[in-house]
């Protein structure tokens, strides 16, 4: 565990793995050191954003150091199931890639459940783990300047689903007309942390 | 966008209190103290970009620091109250009319009804605040009035014709008619930072051109961040940088070498290496920098004692 300070502002915790970061989102979502006002778990990273008038950062540093090393998965918070037409610009590169057939793609990426680990890049997008693993994909070398509402991709050891139209890297597999982000919808996304997807196939 | 609603349907009740806007100027939004907790749902923090001159202005007509208030940029606005209203206006100074009759920032000031307030343009500084007493009371949208230009939430930025609805008058009155505030710089700017978090992935020599080059704020700048143009600080490794996230002040350095300082609504996360963090204290000026104006960074010590440079009212 490294701790780089963000100014006063944030204290970013480096961790080995994805299962560091949610074990120690875990121990500290529930009651946050004094001053923190937001927790912002990433692939290897924890951000704690801080109130500069209200946290004490050397304080923070010692609760952060001092938490439970428990569990690092996330609280269950039910399943969505998503369906998606997989038609995607990229499903070729990613047949390519993984050295599997479009087909093979399609029956991985559905196969198995999948589970919100963070949030972030846009309002309601989720990055979800936990899928096959022979799906890591690189980004795409080049982002597209929009990538349509509904898009579902590939990056790294993550699948994920644009929220919104928006510029974008990830490789395209799909697209589901599931609105996965409405703002006056309680709760506005879908897809919050601990939250279990299962992708299905629609016809197209 | 159903985004637009809360400002744009109460347009058409004419009996409703409020300032009806005349003339917005370049960019006028509304804003508070943003959305904390998010985060999760990859909601920015958002709000005022110079939170300090959100709370003066706020403090000076006797609202809760937090009420919503418009964001005003280079000046242009003009509004008309509906009825008698008390309003302040803090942040850059712009030339200030109240039915053509001047009038000075930072001080408590009485619009008779039927009153035409205009803001100019500022000879410094880049956003000034124009708190109403009671606030205004658009719809919040995740808990918060303002609009976060990246994310798409929050009112739309005012237009001609819309009303800015005005809650009613909190319980505090008005306890000074006028804050003594330093305006913004108008000539280099001198921002306080701690080096990283990601300060490894740069070389010596880049850390010493950020601290010793002035920086250009570029008209790419916006109230998600400010492109700066000047010394390219050079990155140690190539190695991609899983996204991780950030905090308003960052100066991040993409591969381009052009650093951005993030302001208000930045990303939540970022792929690219921070190589220093303005101190939170210094977020507000850095967001009163004008295009083509310099700004010089110089390094603090991160273990200072945390600075308590609030503007406070006298009492």
């Amino acid at each position: 565990m490294r701790l780089l300070r963000c100014a006063d502002s944030g204290l970013l915790v480096e961790l080995d793995e994805l299962a560091g970061v949610l074990a120690l989102y875990n121990a500290l979502a529930d009651r946050p050191p004094p001053g923190v006002t937001d927790l912002v778990p990433a692939a290897r990273t924890l951000l704690l954003r801080l109130d500069p008038q209200q946290a004490d950062i050397t304080e923070v540093e010692r609760a952060v150091r001092s938490a439970p090393t428990g569990q690092g998965t996330l609280a269950d918070r039910g399943q969505v199931t998503v369906p998606v037409r997989y038609d995607g610009a990229d499903l070729a590169e990613v047949a390519r890639l993984t050295g599997l057939s479009e087909r093979a793609v399609v029956q991985a990426h559905t196969a198995t459940e999948w589970t919100v680990a963070f949030g972030g890049f846009a309002p309601g997008f989720g990055y979800l783990t936990g899928g096959d693993g022979t799906l890591h994909v690189p980004r795409r070398s080049e982002s597209r300047t929009r990538v349509p509402a509904g898009s579902v991709g590939l990056a790294g050891e993550f699948s994920g689903i644009y929220p919104q139209a928006s510029p974008g890297g990830w490789q395209l597999i799909g697209h589901t007309d599931l609105r996965i982000w409405q703002v006056d919808r309680d709760p506005p996304a879908l897809l919050r942390p601990g939250v279990r997807v299962r992708f299905e196939e629609v016809d197209p | 966008m159903n985004r637009t609603e809360p400002v744009t349907r109460r347009t058409h009740r004419r009996h409703e209190p409020g300032l009806d806007v005349v003339e917005p100027g370049p960019l006028a939004t509304i804003q508070d103290l943003g959305r904390p907790g998010l985060a999760e749902i990859g909601v920015g923090t958002s709000g005022a970009a110079d939170r300090g001159s959100l709370r003066l202005a706020n403090r000076l007509v006797g609202n809760d620091e937090g009420a919503a208030a418009v964001e005003v940029t280079l000046g242009g606005l003009v509004v008309r109250a509906r009825e008698a209203l008390t309003v302040a206006v803090t942040g850059a100074p712009c030339p200030i009319t109240v039915n053509g009759r001047g009038a000075a920032p930072n001080t408590v000031l009485r619009l008779p009804a039927g009153a035409q307030l205009c803001l100019g343009r500022p000879d410094r500084g880049l956003r000034s605040y124009l708190a109403v007493r009671g606030g205004i009371a658009v719809e919040p949208v995740l808990g918060s009035r303002s609009t976060d230009v990246l994310a798409g939430l929050g009112p739309d930025p005012l237009t001609s014709g819309t009303l800015l609805p005005v809650g009613p008058a909190p319980a505090e009155f008005p306890t000074v008619e006028t804050a003594p505030v330093a305006p913004p710089g108008a000539g280099e700017i001198s921002l306080a930072v701690v080096t990283g978090p990601r300060d490894d992935w740069f070389t010596e020599q880049a850390l010493a051109t950020l601290l010793g080059e002035p920086y250009e704020v570029t008209p790419d700048s916006n109230r998600i961040g400010m492109r700066l143009s000047g010394p390219v600080p050079a990155r140690r490794t190539d190695t991609e940088l899983p996204s991780e996230g950030m905090v308003a002040g960052s100066v991040q350095v993409p591969p381009s070498g052009r650093p951005t300082l993030f302001l208000a609504d930045h990303p939540s996360t970022g792929g690219y290496p921070v190589i220093a963090v303005v101190v939170s204290s210094d977020v507000d000026a850095a967001a009163q920098a004008r295009p083509g104006q310099r700004i010089r960074f110089h390094r603090t010590d991160p273990d200072r004692p945390r600075s308590a440079r609030r503007r406070r009212l006298p009492h």
